[in-house]
């Protein structure tokens, strides 16, 4: 990437600025004690970028107080591929749920 | 001077505002109980649940969505024209900040469309190509004027009525990107055409001139906003080639263009008693067998007419569109030029 302006070019796609500009996946805090959740994403040259227009873009009504970007390609993620065999070792151990346990009806507390 | 009794709040004035939405922001929670369906493409669509952008899915549900969202997005971008005209003229301090805040508004419902769009694997500067090239559409009701102030209340109320009538079943979408994007925007549409309804409602509380400009805008906007819904989706006028049929056993569609519609007019007609317009058909009329308001029969040759490229401002909407993009390059290339500074600056001091 060279830091050259470059003409316009014919199409917005071929344009070096248009491609160049990452994505980054925008993550919102809504308010004071909850965590911060996935809002959507946008493209930004850099992270300060990224978090303008991330305020602008998913908290103009006042939905955050904190804001999280990430650089999209920066993400691992599992493959809904693999679903099955990936999260398949949690399906068989009921007993760490509490309801998997006999206990008398009136113990009190429990 | 805009009293407090102007609008009920608690008055629904548009689909985003009854339980249709709430039902339909609900249902992905709902959904998300029966894990069970199993985790083909067909077996998600059958159970009502969502598709994810790393999923499965037939090349034709891609391509379809790529172009709905792409032409719903284009909308939302070109659809800040018609308003955006009327921001250095807007009558007052009030309704400049308000005219500025909806026309932001459009410009980040475009965002987050896009970015739906772009979970389908297909890039928004390509998307854009195809809209300054006249190869997607957007919503032909923007190729029509806003020729006065009162045009701000007539879009406001009408258009953005009937675009929420339109995007409610979609938060209930099959495809999960495009849903949650819907969720938000029918939330911040609901200001827009409550503002919309408001801005009527001072004009026809005003002098006899504001009211006939009322009237008027409301004669102009009121076919155009029935046209929005799309054709037909049964008998003569159907043979369009609409995407119907297929969308609804995909779950991207949920209702008949026919049945919005219907809905939407049964919703309008007492705003406009309250308002004190009259809607510009003479065959609107309550028909109790039915339970619903009969209505004339929309100018489809003019719709037709208007989505090929013959309306008021098909050109001049491209055309401006075009030359904001290219008058921002400069911006854009800069803003690179700085990133791509600041990451060697960086990358030295690392060094």
């Amino acid at each position: 990437m060279s830091g050259v302006p470059t003409p316009p070019a014919e199409k917005v796609a071929d344009r070096p600025a248009e491609k160049s500009w990452p994505l980054w996946e925008v993550f919102v805090r809504g308010k004071r004690g909850l965590s911060h959740v996935h809002a959507g994403s946008l493209h930004a040259p850099d992270a300060a970028f990224a978090l303008r227009n991330a305020r602008d873009v998913y908290t103009r009504r006042q939905e955050g107080v904190s804001i999280w970007v990430v650089l999209a390609d920066d993400i691992t993620a599992s493959s809904p591929d693999e679903k099955d065999s990936f999260f398949d070792p949690a399906a068989d151990k009921i007993y760490r749920h509490p309801t998997f346990y006999d206990v008398p009806d009136d113990v009190e507390y429990l | 001077m805009y009293g407090n009794d102007v609008i009920d709040p608690n008055e629904p004035l548009n689909a985003a505002e009854t339980a249709a939405y709430d039902e339909a922001a609900a249902h992905v929670e709902r959904r998300a109980v029966g894990e069970a369906a199993g985790d083909g493409f067909d077996a998600l669509i059958a159970a009502d649940q969502r598709i994810e952008p790393r999923d499965a899915m037939p090349e034709k549900y891609r391509e379809t969505l790529i172009r709905q969202i792409a032409q719903h997005a284009h909308s939302e971008i070109i659809g800040m024209q018609p308003e955006g005209n009327w921001i250095t003229r807007a009558p007052s301090l009030r309704r400049k900040a308000i005219l500025i805040a909806k026309v932001q508004d459009e410009a980040g419902h475009g965002l987050y469309l896009y970015s739906a769009a772009e979970t389908l694997g297909i890039d928004r500067a390509e998307l854009l190509d195809r809209l300054h090239d006249g190869k997607q559409k957007y919503s032909s009701i923007f190729n029509y004027p806003t020729l006065t102030w009162a045009d701000n209340g007539a879009i406001g109320w009408l258009v953005d009525g009937a675009a929420i009538m339109n995007q409610v079943p979609l938060c209930r979408c099959s495809y999960g990107p495009y849903a949650r994007a819907m969720i938000r925007v029918c939330k911040e549409e609901s200001f827009h055409q409550r503002q919309g309804f408001e801005i009527l409602w001072t004009l026809m509380r005003g002098t006899e001139a504001q009211r006939a400009m009322a009237q008027d805008a409301a004669n102009r906007w009121w076919w155009p906003a029935l046209a929005m819904f799309g054709p037909p989706d049964t008998g003569e006028a159907a043979k369009g080639g609409g995407h119907t049929e297929q969308s609804m056993a995909w779950g991207i569609k949920r209702f008949a263009n026919d049945d919005l519609r219907q809905k939407f007019v049964d919703m309008m007609v007492p705003q406009a008693d309250k308002l004190g317009i009259v809607l510009p058909d003479p065959e609107l009329r309550w028909n109790a067998d039915r339970g619903h308001y009969d209505f004339g029969e929309i100018d489809w040759d003019e719709f037709w007419r208007v989505l090929r490229g013959d309306g008021a401002c098909n050109a001049e909407r491209i055309e401006h569109r075009r030359r904001a993009h290219d008058e921002g390059a400069w911006v854009r290339e800069a803003a690179t030029a700085y990133a791509a500074k600041q990451a060697a600056k960086r990358q030295e001091s690392a060094a």
